[in-house]
């Protein structure tokens, strides 16, 4: 028993940290809010050369061939940095799927482009009902042969403006059932939305759209699972990073900021909300790597299940109650769109909705502890 | 990053629950902390009853054989001088069965401290009664006026020759009613800065001139008392260490593993059993008909419980790779009190108007009423051991660095 990094993770977390700081300053974080296409094709290629699209990749198809919990070190960083665009589109919409449930032929045509930075994916899940049940798939799938078309409203489908490829779940008679669609096809409309975090998030309306089947007909649902546990958890890591360095922000600027002839971090009333929000955040950063190590390590599947939805349900809830103390703390020019810290409160909203909140978690949970 | 035990550290766990399994006297195996059993080993002991005290002298003789009374001691001490991560998993296993520790405050701090300022003629007298179970330590360092601030105590301890005459009062005196002996801080020194004035001395407890009041708990429980010093006398020799250097010598720790996962292990099997009684029909009528907003704070609690786990676990990690924990030991105290206090009230609300029953044996009693004790006996959680608030304001300053108030 350790919860400390292996020498391997601590390498990969310094090196991404420091890439991070040098390529994706917070002027890259404000400049792709305001960029239609929400991310930076430079950095983009500079990250595959990093080998980071490929980090879960197996060696085979091009990737790096690290676990799971190797890539939850990452994305902790990633959210340290708030980096923009479509990384966790890309390999937990993308690349998992096709590793979890692709044939040998779509790992092979899609994984390496995946890992070389040439091609983008999404997972196109959730509709207007924005549930994240199975029941929340309606839009209809047909199968022909090894082709699937699809016609539905997906909604909140991150990146969408920019992917190549898209997962998309759909239900024919048979039940859910998932394809890989070109974005690029008349049957495929995409529309922005505008969100809190300013990342791209869109509107998908298919119309016949076509594409390939991916795993078998109305296998869908079950087969989803791994790659929605996957995906869950990355979010949590991500809300790790930026809520340690919301924390770390605030805890700077209370030793800096001066009333009353003190650093305003001299008073208990200060100090207390800090000690608050390292507690918040040292627990979601445990409960993730739980969840992230009992999927990597292959724990049995009722432990891992609910390691998940718990590390879901506490990091949404303590993250959110981090950036509110930033704020807080802050005072009124943390409520400038100049100061940094507003990035970081607009964007912990996005990931804490995203694959369901602490109340859809804390439900799930009840449920398991049969109570 | 692993959550799972090494083969060194599961075959070390095997050899824990194999003596657990063979040793551990019938009256302790029900799994159940109420004082009368766990908390009470050190009242087994001195019981009139004879199976009491017979489970109490057997599990101690069971323990001391293998070193486990004070597993962390160093073994030329008579301890088992483990490492910190097999204290962990000692103290988990143990926990696990909530098994009575017997070592008590003897083995937990004064230990420690003689091992590491006594004189040898100390150690040779008392840590062998500590190990044996013949001496039954309690501490006094709160006063009336110096509780968070405990540095600014009052008690006095004035030299006579070769003795000390004391006089003033501690209070929250744990135990002191079963215990034998009592060690405690006293300012030997009143006109130099409050901690450079403070010796750490040792008594009999039925010293001439010493008198203990118990001091009845909101929970009707004594468990706490009230200590007065009126004019006794102590020989100087039973001073630990340099005279005027006590507060510094009643810091010294030894590489005792701090993860305090005892908490987490018995909240987490107070849920398991709630869950087992609402499958029994008994269960059923007890539960309120509106549970479905409690059913989701227990859910909350239960994620809570994971967390803290992992806190212990984190505690334990950074001791095993042979650094000391910072502000983390304070996270897991004040988590962990307040943990418990919002689970004790969430269990108690289960029970709707039942959570009024406060008699273990009544028929109204849901699950032995508990939950509603436990909402009352958590209340000192949060207070005793160094408060929330001291906790908080000692991550902030030592663990964050920001500026002292």
């Amino acid at each position: 028993m350790d919860l400390g990094l292996s020498e391997q993770q601590e390498l990969l977390k310094n090196a991404a940290r420091e890439f991070l700081e040098n390529e994706c300053p917070e002027q890259h974080v404000r400049d792709m809010e305001e960029d239609d296409k929400g991310y930076s094709p430079v950095l983009w290629q500079q990250m595959a050369e990093q080998g980071w699209q490929g980090l879960l990749i197996p060696e085979e198809h091009g990737g790096a061939g690290f676990d799971f919990l190797d890539l939850s070190v990452l994305l902790e960083e990633f959210g340290r940095a708030l980096v923009p665009g479509p990384f966790m589109s890309t390999v937990l919409g993308g690349a998992v799927p096709i590793m979890e449930i692709g044939s040998d032929a779509q790992k092979a045509e899609f994984l390496p482009k995946i890992a070389s930075g040439d091609l983008i994916f999404t997972l196109a899940l959730t509709e207007p009902s924005a549930r994240f049940d199975e029941s929340g798939v309606q839009a209809k799938a047909t199968v022909s042969g090894n082709e699937v078309s699809f016609t539905g409203t997906k909604l909140f489908v991150p990146d969408a403006n920019v992917a190549d490829y898209m997962i998309v779940a759909g239900r024919s008679g048979k039940g859910v059932t998932l394809g890989i669609v070109a974005t690029a096809q008349p049957g495929v409309k995409v529309t922005q939305l505008q969100t809190i975090a300013r990342d791209k998030q869109c509107e998908v309306v298919l119309d016949g759209a076509k594409g390939q089947l991916l795993g078998a007909e109305g296998a869908g649902w079950a087969a989803l699972q791994p790659v929605l546990q996957k995906y869950t958890v990355a979010e949590c890591a991500y809300l790790v990073g930026l809520s340690q360095m919301d924390f770390e922000i605030a805890v700077d600027y209370a030793k800096e900021r001066v009333q009353f002839g003190r650093p305003i971090g001299s008073f208990q009333a200060i100090q207390h909300k800090c000690a608050d929000m390292v507690t918040d955040v040292d627990g979601s950063r445990f409960i993730m790597y739980k969840a992230a190590w009992a999927i990597s390590s292959g724990q049995p599947a009722k432990d891992t299940s609910i390691a998940v939805n718990m590390a879901k349900a506490w990091c949404s809830e303590a993250t959110r109650r981090v950036v509110a103390h930033g704020q807080q703390i802050h005072g009124g020019i943390g409520f400038t769109k100049d100061y940094k810290i507003q990035l970081f409160f607009r964007r912990q909203k996005r990931a804490e909705l995203a694959f369901g909140d602490a109340d859809f978690h804390r439900e799930l949970v009840a449920q398991q502890l049969g109570l | 990053m692993d959550w799972s035990d090494s083969p060194e550290q599961a075959a070390f766990r095997q050899q824990v629950k194999d003596f657990i399994q063979k040793e551990l006297p019938e009256r302790y195996r029900s799994g159940d902390e109420s004082e009368e059993l766990s908390g009470g080993w050190q009242a087994d002991r001195k019981s009139d009853n004879a199976e009491a005290r017979n489970s109490a002298i057997a599990w101690a003789d069971s323990l001391a054989k293998k070193g486990w009374i004070a597993p962390a001691w160093p073994k030329e001490y008579g301890g088992a001088g483990l490492s910190t991560i097999e204290q962990f998993i000692y103290n988990q296993e143990m926990a696990e069965v909530a098994a009575p520790m017997p070592g008590g405050m003897g083995v937990s701090m004064l230990g420690p401290t003689l091992i590491v300022h006594g004189t040898d003629e100390q150690k040779a007298e008392h840590l062998p009664k500590i190990l044996s179970g013949e001496v039954a330590w309690a501490q006094g360092y709160s006063e009336p006026g110096a509780g968070s601030d405990l540095a600014s105590l009052q008690t006095r301890a004035v030299r006579d020759g070769d003795e000390y005459v004391i006089n003033g009062q501690k209070i929250w005196t744990s135990g002191g009613h079963l215990a034998d002996w009592l060690f405690a801080l006293v300012r030997t020194d009143p006109e130099a800065p409050k901690h450079r004035g403070i010796s750490f001395v040792m008594m009999d407890i039925k010293s001439q001139g010493l008198s203990l009041r118990p001091l009845i708990n909101m929970g009707w429980k004594h468990h706490f008392n009230e200590t007065f010093f009126e004019d006794v006398r102590i020989p100087v020799k039973n001073r630990i260490g340099e005279e005027n250097r006590g507060w510094y010598v009643g810091m010294t720790l030894l590489d005792f593993e701090r993860s305090g996962i005892a908490g987490a292990i018995s909240y987490k099997r107070g849920q398991d059993q709630i869950k087992q009684f609402l499958d029994t029909a008994e269960g059923k009528a007890f539960k309120r008909v509106d549970a479905n907003m409690v059913r989701l704070e227990l859910a909350d609690r239960a994620i809570e419980t994971e967390v803290l786990f992992n806190f212990a676990f984190r505690i334990v990690s950074i001791q095993n790779r042979g650094m000391v924990p910072n502000y983390e030991a304070s996270v897991n105290k004040m988590f962990g009190s307040e943990v418990h206090q919002r689970l004790a009230r969430s269990e108690t609300k289960l029970w709707g108007l039942y959570g009024n029953v406060w008699d273990p044996k009544s028929k109204y009693a849901p699950m032995g009423a508990q939950h509603v004790q436990d909402y009352v006996g958590s209340v000192p959680h949060t207070i005793f051991s160094g408060s929330s608030e001291i906790q908080r304001n000692v991550i902030a300053t030592r663990g964050l660095g920001l500026p002292r108030g």
